[in-house]
């Protein structure tokens, strides 16, 4: 199938869920910036969690399919678009997504998954180095990406449980474990909401709120840093570092967003606001396994609901 | 060693405080025996001056068999262990990189040379006089941070950072020196340009240098710079 980008939209990449064994050579993981919505999105369409779909920020793409179809869309919600359920499409029919209702963020995945090559072991578009994806870079008008085969189609009258998804907000709390520099801040990080400004990309979500001031500072020697952590520039507002960071930084590390809740992050724009709740290690990794644990259920459900091609 | 958790999927491993060759070697020690055992749940090794960071997904932890970050900790313990005392001279590798110092390749040269109390050509001549080390790679795809600059070319960064920079050029900031794999907004104060491709996707590996690298720079002409075009 050809899916023909008639708008592209305000920001739309192709992502995956990113790559691996990368970062010494200073390559970002990359990949979805809420993994959990591209992963359910692909499974409702019978894909491999992992197969390629498309990000789309804030303003929706108009897509035409060349053949009839399955399509799921998953995260942020848009006017008159289905959310976390997959819909038919018809050939030759257009997709228009209207005005934002939620969120920030949202994957769309067709069954077969987008056809494009593995660059450095992802599919995901990496556009500061112009790698990845269609072409290295975010769609336009007048692109023409290609489907792989189907592997299934859904059937039957269902819906997914809802109980299983993030609890996405436009003023979330956020959790934190403690960073390495967390005791030069005191309790600045949870005195207050701070807002997501204009300047957040998929690089980072840049805040403001109250400032994060540090006694004494001096220079730090650079080290790895990851989607989550919380930075500190001088000038006291932090930057939750998202997909497409940098590998290193050298910046102080009050706090790191923990797995399980960066899509409540990739689904803040801008005027959102959030506050960071603390909590641990143990209760982080606990949230992971309760996260893949219901996937495995929706999993099960689904290997009743899609019909193999 | 001490070890620490970055986030909830990473452990940072820190092997000295300072900016030296025998911690970057411990380091590039470790980081290659992590990534060489090949340990389940384990995603990814980043080595760095003087930290090695291990990335692992914690959902291939069964919480049965205790907490994933401890049992990440004992991974790296006996990884590094084990690799304690092997003899490791970095990576034994010197890279050649060509740079055409100056004018419109380098429009920083005569603020550093100034600060230096040189000429252009004397400032030029000392950047490719030094030996560098590779301690990092990171900022950008195969972006080098070198240690080695000699003191008298030390320069801050530009207090506004330029909007463009182009690929191939070399910068100084503070003691470091380094190049711009790929174009990019950035600080750093621009003495030269090389026409090696210090990042290519196509290739294998895509980052030309690795950490442990040695590195000389080597003066070009313009004419010579045209030519590898």
């Amino acid at each position: 199938m050809e899916v023909s980008v008639i708008r592209a939209g305000m920001l739309t990449t192709v992502q995956d869920l990113g790559r691996r064994g990368h970062l010494a050579e200073g390559v970002p993981m990359g990949g979805a910036a809420d993994p959990f919505a591209l992963r359910v999105a692909n499974l409702l369409v019978g894909n491999p969690e992992d197969s390629p779909g498309l990000e789309i920020t804030l303003t929706g793409p108009e897509l035409e399919f060349s053949e009839a179809g399955w399509v799921a869309v998953c995260g942020a919600r848009f006017e008159g678009m289905p959310a976390w359920r997959p819909f038919h499409v018809e050939a030759g029919g257009r997709l228009r997504f209207g005005r934002l209702l939620q969120g920030c963020r949202a994957f769309l995945s067709v069954s077969g998954g987008f056809d494009v090559e593995p660059v450095l072991g992802g599919r995901g578009t990496f556009p500061a180095a112009g790698l990845g994806g269609f072409q290295g870079r975010a769609l336009r008008g007048g692109d023409i990406l290609k489907s792989s085969p189907s592997r299934g189609a859904p059937t039957g009258h269902w819906s997914i449980d809802e109980r299983i998804l993030p609890h996405y907000s436009n003023e979330p709390g956020v959790r934190v474990v403690p960073g390495l520099h967390a005791g030069d801040y005191g309790d600045a990080l949870h005195s207050g909401r701070f807002e997501v400004t204009l300047e957040s990309s998929r690089m980072g979500i840049r805040l403001s709120g109250p400032r994060l001031m540090r006694p004494g500072g001096g220079d730090l020697v650079s080290a790895a840093v990851a989607p989550g952590t919380i930075q500190v520039p001088p000038d006291g507002n932090p930057i939750v570092l998202m997909a497409d960071a940098q590998t290193l930084g050298g910046y102080p590390r009050v706090a790191h967003v923990i797995a399980a809740d960066l899509p409540l992050v990739a689904q803040l724009a801008p005027g959102d606001s959030l506050r960071f709740v603390r909590t641990t290690l143990a209760e982080a990794h606990a949230l992971v396994h309760a996260r893949e644990h219901n996937l495995g259920l929706l999993r099960q459900g689904l290997a009743e609901k899609i019909r193999p091609a | 060693m001490k070890l620490e958790p970055l986030g909830d999927s990473a452990v940072v491993a820190t092997l000295g405080s300072g900016i030296d060759p025998a911690t970057l070697a411990s380091v590039l020690r470790c980081a290659e025996a992590v990534a060489a055992a090949r340990g389940k749940g384990i995603v990814d090794v980043v080595p760095a001056y003087s930290t090695v960071t291990v990335f692992y997904d914690p959902a291939q932890f069964s919480p049965s068999a205790g907490d994933a970050f401890d049992q990440v900790c004992r991974f790296v313990s006996s990884c590094a262990a084990r690799e304690r005392g092997r003899a490791r001279e970095a990576t034994g590798r010197t890279v050649d990189i060509p740079v055409c110092y100056g004018g419109d390749l380098g429009p920083d040269l005569g603020l550093v040379a100034e600060r230096a109390g040189m000429e252009e050509a004397a400032a030029a001549a000392l950047h490719c006089g030094a030996d560098y080390l590779v301690y990092a790679i990171g900022f950008a795809p195969g972006f080098p941070y070198l240690g080695g600059l000699p003191a008298a070319l030390h320069t801050p960064r530009r207090d506004t950072p330029r909007s463009r920079v182009a690929a191939g050029s070399v910068g100084i900031a503070g003691g470091q020196t380094g190049v711009y794999p790929l174009e990019s907004p950035g600080g750093w104060q621009i003495v030269g340009r090389t026409p090696l491709a210090l990042f290519s996707a196509a290739r294998k590996p895509a980052a030309l240098l690795v950490p442990g690298d040695r590195v000389r720079f080597r003066e070009i002409s313009k004419a010579e710079f045209d030519s590898w075009k």
